[in-house]
């Protein structure tokens, strides 16, 4: 596959949480602003750049026996590292943040690339593809806690954006404003996935239909 | 019963895999270590100029630890520039919260009067109970309280301090921290004194403690 093709799978086809729904747990817990979307992304895309490194440089080496524990360790130290280097250096969202962090261990997503990506990959590729999946990750991330400030409490990214006066709605804050996001935002997805591919299939039957042209002339 | 080569090499993958992780955490706790200290105690900095009336001096480096019925209480002590108190602050923990307990900051004035308070860590309800982080005119409500002059209770049940809407449970909790940190101001005051005065005849050990000279 190519570098692009891989890309485009990681961040969109084959989006963690778009498409696998994979690593619900980060997703609902911390989406309640867009920043702590961001900044959990950012933590993943760490993680997972480590592991799926590491785990394609030691493929073929590790026994298939003992694959998965071995890849859980990686991962846990990655994530142990990414926590302590987030307390001592960003301290005020570690604070925010750090219930969630050790989680990410257990995040499906990154276990997953690991074993389906990484110990079957190049380096090269198996970063590229972290670099993917996690930008995908983020930008769910991302877009989830960006709907739910903004609806929530009238911010994005800490700045008021339907003014002061904007009641609070709980509804997006609490956890079933996450599921209730996420449901939307999954049927709009859908739904351009489905435009995509009606354009991709009529650009076919076009192609087709002129090629028909040609012989027949 | 033999052991074959395939066990000794999936023993041994695993041993090497767990060594690089355990040397890789080793070595991040160590570059760590001294930063997030720095960055707690920066933390706790901040948390203590908000209720600790104006100072001179660094409530942490004058720090007094006080026994209480088997709990351990950091005091951080607020002087001026004589070395005259000014203020005192500790945290309290209010175990009854709504999703449990809350950390609170209560600073105290030298009169024993409330100076402020701040939560500084809680799991309330996000838009219920949080209001005791982001309401400040809630929290200004303790400003200036005595342990007798105030009904420690929210206005629902008869008392000075105002419920939040669907949320008495939190505040309620908090309420009844404060007024046992206010308690322990009464009953530990002339211990603290004493023990102050004491850390001001200590001698001099840096220049910067030179400043506080001795309690009145």
């Amino acid at each position: 596959m190519t570098k692009s093709g891989i890309f485009a799978d990681g961040f969109w086809h084959n989006n963690a949480i778009f498409a696998q729904l994979l690593g619900m747990c980060p997703l609902l817990g911390v989406t309640t602003s867009a920043e702590n979307g961001f900044w959990m992304g950012a933590a993943t895309l760490l993680v997972l750049l480590g592991s799926n490194l590491v785990v394609s440089m030691v493929r073929g080496v590790i026994p298939k026996n003992v694959r998965i524990p071995a890849y859980i360790t990686i991962i846990a130290a990655f994530v142990t590292v990414v926590g302590m280097a987030m307390n001592a250096w960003m301290h005020e969202m570690y604070m925010i943040l750090g219930l969630f962090i050790p989680l990410i261990v257990v995040n499906c997503a990154i276990l997953g690339r690991a074993e389906a990506f990484a110990s079957k990959n190049s380096v090269v590729d198996s970063v590229v593809d972290a670099l993917a999946v996690s930008a995908g990750f983020t930008f769910a991330l991302v877009l989830l806690g960006g709907v739910r400030e903004l609806f929530g409490q009238g911010e994005l990214f800490g700045f008021a954006v339907f003014g002061e006066s904007y009641p609070d709605v709980l509804m997006f804050i609490l956890p079933p404003g996450a599921f209730i996001a996420l449901g939307f935002i999954l049927a709009g997805v859908n739904l351009i996935n489905r435009k995509l591919q009606a354009r991709a299939a009529r650009q076919k039957a076009a192609a087709i239909a002129e090629e028909a042209v040609e012989v027949t002339s | 019963m033999g052991i074959d080569r395939d066990q000794i090499r999936m023993v041994f993958a695993l041993f090497v895999v767990a060594i690089v992780a355990v040397t890789l955490l080793g070595l991040t706790d160590i570059v760590t270590r001294e930063p997030i200290a720095q960055a707690q105690r920066q933390a706790l900095h901040r948390a203590l100029a908000q209720v600790l009336p104006t100072h001179s001096n660094d409530p942490q480096d004058d720090v007094l630890t006080v026994e209480k019925s088997g709990q351990v209480v950091q005091v951080y002590p607020a002087k001026d520039k004589l070395g005259n108190l000014t203020g005192l602050a500790w945290e309290v923990v209010a175990p009854d919260g709504y999703a449990g307990s809350i950390k609170i900051l209560t600073g105290f004035r030298a009169d024993g009067r409330l100076h402020a308070i701040r939560v500084t860590n809680h799991k309330e309800t996000p838009g219920l109970g949080d209001w005791i982080v982001k309401d400040n005119q809630w929290l200004d409500s303790f400003v200036g309280r005595g342990l007798h002059d105030t009904d420690w209770r929210v206005k629902k049940y008869g008392g000075d301090f105002d419920q939040f809407t669907g949320a008495t449970i939190t505040p309620n909790a908090v309420v009844n921290a404060v007024k046992k940190s206010l308690e322990f101001f009464n009953e530990q005051h002339q211990l603290i004194l004493g023990r102050l005065a004491e850390q001001n005849q200590l001698p001099v050990t840096g220049a910067d403690k030179s400043s506080h000279g001795v309690a009145k």
